[in-house]
């Protein structure tokens, strides 16, 4: 979802799922807090709720960057041994 | 290096589980092997600033294994596990940080590699720990050992401006 705002169709264009499911994911991460619904006109728009996700964000990003620099070594690795083969 | 490669970490909260997906411009072989062959291991697996030490490591089937990190300040960190399967599509072993105040404290990691288009490989690893504190427990050691480096960096910006 990103910044962005979308409509339940718009939705269910992007995930391939059918109306009913995405409908009752959007129910609960609504009840979460994690998505903000905006009614207009007929139409129910809905985005992330960045504020609700920020701490879940902190939490896992110092971990992240652990195995993100591994793997960053793990890549240096790689690319030698390609020019080895 | 092409295009950088993202490391995702999904952990939920609540739950005794983890999981990392990162993908490589490397075919699956050589992401294997490279996990495998004690001399390429020890060129990626340990923090930056820290030397590894591989101890024991035999990476087949019903292998174990034990490494030692050791800092600029001669600090050690033991950790040891067992290989339980070891195979170039799937790798199962057990981790264990010596360092806990007591036994019990063990992960058991479930690491998928997957063949992708053009060479490249995708690795899962999925790890399952003894109890939701535990798992959380080691995301937050992340938290510390970032704090770490960050106020290693300052004593390195310190030193500079002395």
């Amino acid at each position: 979802m990103g910044e962005e705002e979308l409509s339940v169709n718009e939705l269910v264009e992007l995930l391939g799922w059918n109306q009913p499911s995405v409908s009752k994911h959007l129910g609960v991460l609504k009840q979460v807090g994690l998505v903000k619904e905006r009614r207009v006109g007929r139409q129910r728009m809905y985005r992330l709720n960045a504020e609700r996700l920020k701490p879940i964000f902190e939490w896992v990003a110092p971990f992240e960057k652990i195995w993100s620099e591994r793997f960053d070594r793990l890549d240096v690795v790689l690319e030698k041994m390609k020019k080895e083969q | 290096m092409s295009t950088k490669n993202k490391t995702v970490v999904t952990a939920e909260p609540g739950k005794q589980e983890l999981f990392i997906t990162r993908e490589f411009d490397a075919p699956r072989e050589l992401v294997y092997k490279a996990h495998t062959d004690a001399s390429l291991y020890a060129q990626w697996l340990g923090p930056h600033g820290y030397e590894i030490v591989l101890e024991t490591f035999e990476p087949v089937s019903g292998g174990k294994y034990r490494y030692i990190h050791k800092d600029k300040e001669g600090n050690a960190y033991a950790f040891h596990g067992n290989f339980h399967t070891m195979s170039e599509d799937l790798m199962i072993q057990t981790f264990e940080f010596e360092g806990m105040p007591e036994p019990g404290h063990v992960t058991l990691d479930t690491m998928r590699l997957e063949k992708l288009p053009n060479d490249r490989t995708k690795i899962t690893i999925h790890s399952v720990f003894q109890s939701v504190a535990d798992r959380d427990g080691m995301v937050a050691s992340g938290m510390e050992s970032g704090v770490r480096e960050g106020y290693e960096r300052l004593d390195d910006l310190l030193a500079g401006m002395k």
